[in-house]
Formats: structure tokens, sequence, C-alpha cells
């Protein structure tokens, strides 16, 4: 009986993650979209430690408990004490925990079928397991693995512990010997039980996914990040699989099967081929091609931008990381309200990659309460720019690159960038001259009607309002 | 099985298509969330060590925790993002 009303509540799960992640896609009705995901997690939670059939000595109970409870405080607290611009940080560090959650239940179910210490005379042999159940077991951990060790890499890579792609030589190669190597390891499985092996793989399988990751850089991350998630979805499924449980198969194939084309619309929106991303980085070849073309660059003080601004009829806004990391969300939005009361026209725009993924930027800006509506897209802000006084690119870079449109050299050539050449007047904040997140010269700092305004973005755009409210 | 399989491919695609691109970082740590589903199989492979197997109970502890960690720090997140995108 008990078995039955489980089945229920699973269907009744799965039903959840669905209606909650396709409300999650429209604005007014994502967050009660992640409330419905959310509960349909907990009844399945719940009905799973409740409704197990079958006596359960109480010391497992208090560890489920226990894990829970420890899991659900330090997560809690992450989440609600993360600042916003380390949310990529946050969501692959996420990732990779849920991704040695599926490798540990691997292992587990492999000690169980393979036991250290077998009683006399019952070893189990391998081909009394079925090959459905040692393929699932293989995959989980693999899987699992490579992703777990994935996200650690990519999460202190944006964290900056890791600053620069590191790179091997040849290492398409080596990883593609290390490649074999699990598949070698892995049907040695189908033959021999043997605990040694298993850990083998394991060890094979966290390799592979730090070399996976670890020359990857730059742009390129949010794509990493995205392809993970499904590999964690994907895992999951094979949990699933294995224990013929339908919420973890639903859970796991849909977030495989949305993250995956999650992540072929951020290659779209960067026109990155996804292999060119695992396989190719940013920011190794592109200096030659740059070198040639830099001309003079010119200042403008913060006087004069104020100036320009305030008798400006429209003004827009580029918004990029450096905003973030120099917490310029709040300031900006000041500076915002200001030239609108002068009678200037604001508005932002967004590239689909600003920030670290793709509509980070929105959540940075949607913190700092910039109005929604304020914020437009990179395809209808495009043929805006001819008649825009002043652009004010503030912390973004590769976004407004015109090499990507110019220089079929150039790494990024393809991209499509906001067209910020075309205004009348081009301004930007920048710290110093250093290339973008991308690693790449942009051609547009010596462009004739470019200034560069230096300095902090936070100090700076706090000086332009004060200017701005003593015209 | 495989049934559901494909069909659980095609309700992925069909749920985020046409999302527009302000939504993609929270629908990203959402799913993110959700993948957290794991758990369910780390608390069915507890309920069924026997408990003098110190090893799995061990590396179940940990299975059921970082699967928790996923979860709740997933759905906590998205929410916050979310709660800000409400504001008007």
């Amino acid at each position: 009986m008990q078995h039955h009303i489980l089945s229920a509540i699973y269907i009744i799960a799965s039903v959840l993650f669905i209606v909650g992640l396709k409300m999650m896609g429209n604005p007014k009705s994502a967050r009660k979209g992640n409330l419905i995901s959310a509960a349909g997690m907990t009844a399945a939670i719940a009905g799973t430690i409740f409704l197990h059939e079958g006596e359960i000595s109480s010391i497992i109970y208090i560890l489920i408990f226990l894990a829970i409870l420890i899991g659900t405080v330090i997560g809690w607290l992450t989440a609600k004490r993360v600042q916003m611009t380390k949310i990529p940080e946050l969501v692959s560090m996420f990732n990779g925990m849920g991704g040695a959650c599926a490798a540990l239940i691997s292992l587990i179910e492999f000690h169980h079928l393979f036991p250290l210490h077998p009683a006399e005379g019952i070893y189990t042999e391998v081909s009394s397991v079925s090959t459905g159940t040692l393929v699932c077991i293989i995959s989980g951990l693999v899987i699992g693995s490579v992703s777990f060790a994935g996200s650690i890499i990519a999460f202190l890579k944006l964290n900056g512990t890791l600053e620069k792609p590191v790179r091997l030589p040849r290492y398409n190669y080596i990883n593609l010997v290390i490649l074999a190597f699990v598949v070698g390891v892995s049907i040695q499985l189908f033959f021999t039980g043997h605990v040694a092996v298993i850990y083998t793989l394991l060890t094979l399988a966290l390799l592979y996914g730090v070399l996976l990751v670890l020359p990857i850089g730059g742009a390129d991350m949010p794509v990493v990040i995205s392809l993970l998630n499904s590999f964690t979805g994907v895992a999951a499924a094979f949990g699933g699989f294995l224990y013929d449980n339908h919420v973890m198969l639903t859970g796991g194939i849909l977030v495989g099967s949305a993250g995956t084309l999650l992540t072929i619309v951020m290659c779209k929106a960067m026109n990155r081929p996804i292999m060119q991303v695992i396989f190719g980085a940013f920011g190794t070849h592109a200096s030659a091609s740059a070198a040639t073309a830099k001309g003079n660059v010119k200042d403008i003080s913060v006087a004069d931008t104020a100036a320009l601004m305030n008798y400006s009829r429209k003004v827009t806004i580029i918004p990029g990381y450096g905003l973030a990391v120099a917490q310029a969300q709040h300031a900006i939005h000041e500076l915002q309200t200001i030239l609108e009361d002068h009678g200037v026209e604001v508005k932002y725009a967004i590239h689909p990659v600003a920030g670290r993924m793709p509509g980070h930027m929105n959540v940075l800006l949607a913190e700092a309460n910039v109005d929604y509506d304020k914020l437009s897209e990179m395809d209808d802000i495009n043929p805006e720019f001819p008649n825009t006084d002043v652009v004010f690119v503030v912390g973004a870079n590769d976004v407004v690159n015109p090499a990507a449109k110019t220089d079929p050299s150039s790494p990024i050539y393809g991209m499509p960038i906001l067209e910020a050449e075309n205004a009348r007047n081009i301004i930007i904040n920048k710290r110093s001259m250093n290339a973008g997140y991308a690693g790449i010269d942009n051609l547009l700092f010596y462009n004739p009607k470019t200034s560069m305004l230096f300095g902090d973005a936070k100090s700076v755009i706090t000086k332009l309002v004060t200017e701005l409210k003593q015209m | 099985m495989i049934y559901f399989v494909i069909l659980s491919i095609f309700v992925g695609i069909e749920v985020i298509g046409g999302v527009p691109t302000v939504l993609h970082t929270p629908l990203m740590s959402g799913a993110n969330a959700i993948h957290g589903v794991v758990i369910v199989g780390a608390i069915f492979v507890m309920l069924n060590t026997s408990p003098d197997d110190y090893i799995s109970l061990t590396l179940g502890f940990f299975a059921v925790l970082l699967g928790t960690l996923n979860v709740v720090g997933g759905f906590v997140v998205t929410d916050r993002m979310l709660e800000m995108f409400k504001k008007k």
C-alpha cells in the first residue's frame, strides 16, 4: 500500500517540477514556479523517508536527519548571504555537490554488490550482477565525478583563485588518453568486482573533470557551468534507472535536456561552437591582430562627462561585469534617476552574455531596483544607437568590441555585439587600459568619437551624480 | 522506461524553449536545484544499508548532506534572485 502512495507522490513531484520549470520561463510567475518545484522536491524527499517499507534501525534515520539538517543550515545560510555578483560561483558550487552526491551513490551501490569483507564462501560473482545495474553504477560514478571536479575548478576560476587558463601542451590528446583509460577501466569492471578497480575509475574520472575545465577561461565559463549542470542532471537520471525511480528520472532528464538547450542558446549568443568552447580557449592567439590597430586614446574629465550627459537628449548605459564588481549598481540607478529628472531619456542596453552568465546583469540591476522596462535587449537597442547622443559603457569590454564584426582573425569574430560605435559620443569608464574578460584588445577605445573616463566605476559614477546635482 | 526518457527530454526542451534572456540565470539556478533530486537516491541507499556497514553509512551520510546543499541552496538562491525581479 505504502509503495503505491509513494509512487503517486513521485508522479505528483514530477508534475510539480515540470509546472514549476515552465512557470520560471515568465518573469511574472517565475518566483511561484520556483516555489512549486521546491514543494515537489520536499514531497519527494519526505515520501522517500517516511513511506519506506521494512524495518530500519534508528541509527540510520538519525544519520539521514542529521545530514539533512547540516546540509539545510549550510545551504540556506550560503544562499542567503552570497553577493549577487557571486551567483555564477555559487551555482557552480551547488552543481558540484549534486554531482558528488550522484557519484557517492554509485560507490555505495558498488560496495553493496561487492562487499569488502564477504562472508565465507559467498563472494559475489560479477556475472550474477545485471549488466544494466553495472552500466548505471558506472555512468553515475563517471558523470557525477566529472561534474563534481569540473564544477569545483569552475568555482575556483570564477572566484579568481585560479586566474589564468592553464594549458598543458597537447592537452586535448592528454584528455583523450584519460578518457580512453576511463572507458578501459569501466569495461574491466564487467569482469572483476574488485574495489581497487572502482576507485581507480573514480580517480580517473575526477582527473578528467579537472583537466576538462582547467584550460577553459574567459567568457566561455558560463557555457561550461551550464554544460556541467546538464551533466549532473544526467547523472541523477542514471540513479533513476538504477532504482527504477521515476522522480529521479524525470528530474534528472528534465535538467539534462533543459541544460543542454540552455548551453546551445548561450553558445549561439556568443557565436561560439560548443566544440570550440571545450577544445579551444579565448585569448591565446589574439594579440597578434589587435596590436596593429592601436591609435590614440582620448581622456575625458568627470565634469565634462556630466555636462555632455546633461545636455543630451538620449543616453544609453551599457553595463558590464566591471560595474557589478565595483558594486556600482545603486550608483548607476541614481545617475539614471537624476538624468531623467533633467529631461534626458535613459536606457540600459543589455548584451545577452553581460555579467558572468546570460541574464546575470538583469539580476544585478534588479538588485538595485532598476525598472524592468528600462532594460533593452540587444536586438531592440542596436538600431537606436545612431540616434543616441551618449553611450556610457561601464565596465564592459567584449560586448562592445567592433572586432567581432570587422576582424576575422579575432577570437570573438562573429559574436553579436552592442553597436555602441554608431552613437554620437562614446564614453567608456574603465579602471585602466587592460584588456577585458576575453583577454583581447578593444578597437572601440581608439575610435575618434570615444573618450575614456578612467577610474573605479562606483566613485566615478558617484562623482558624476554630484556634478549633475549642481547643474 | 525508454518512453519515459524520451518524453522527459521533449518536455525539458519544450519548457525551456523561448525563455527570455532575462531569466536565464535564475532558470539555470532553478534547474540546478531540481537535479538535486538525486538526494532521493542517496536517502534510498541509506535506508537499504545495514547498520554495521560503516563505509557505506559514511559515504551515504555525505551523499545526503551534499544533496541537501544542492537542493536547499539552489532553491533559496533562485528565490532570492526572483524576489528582486518582482520589486517594481
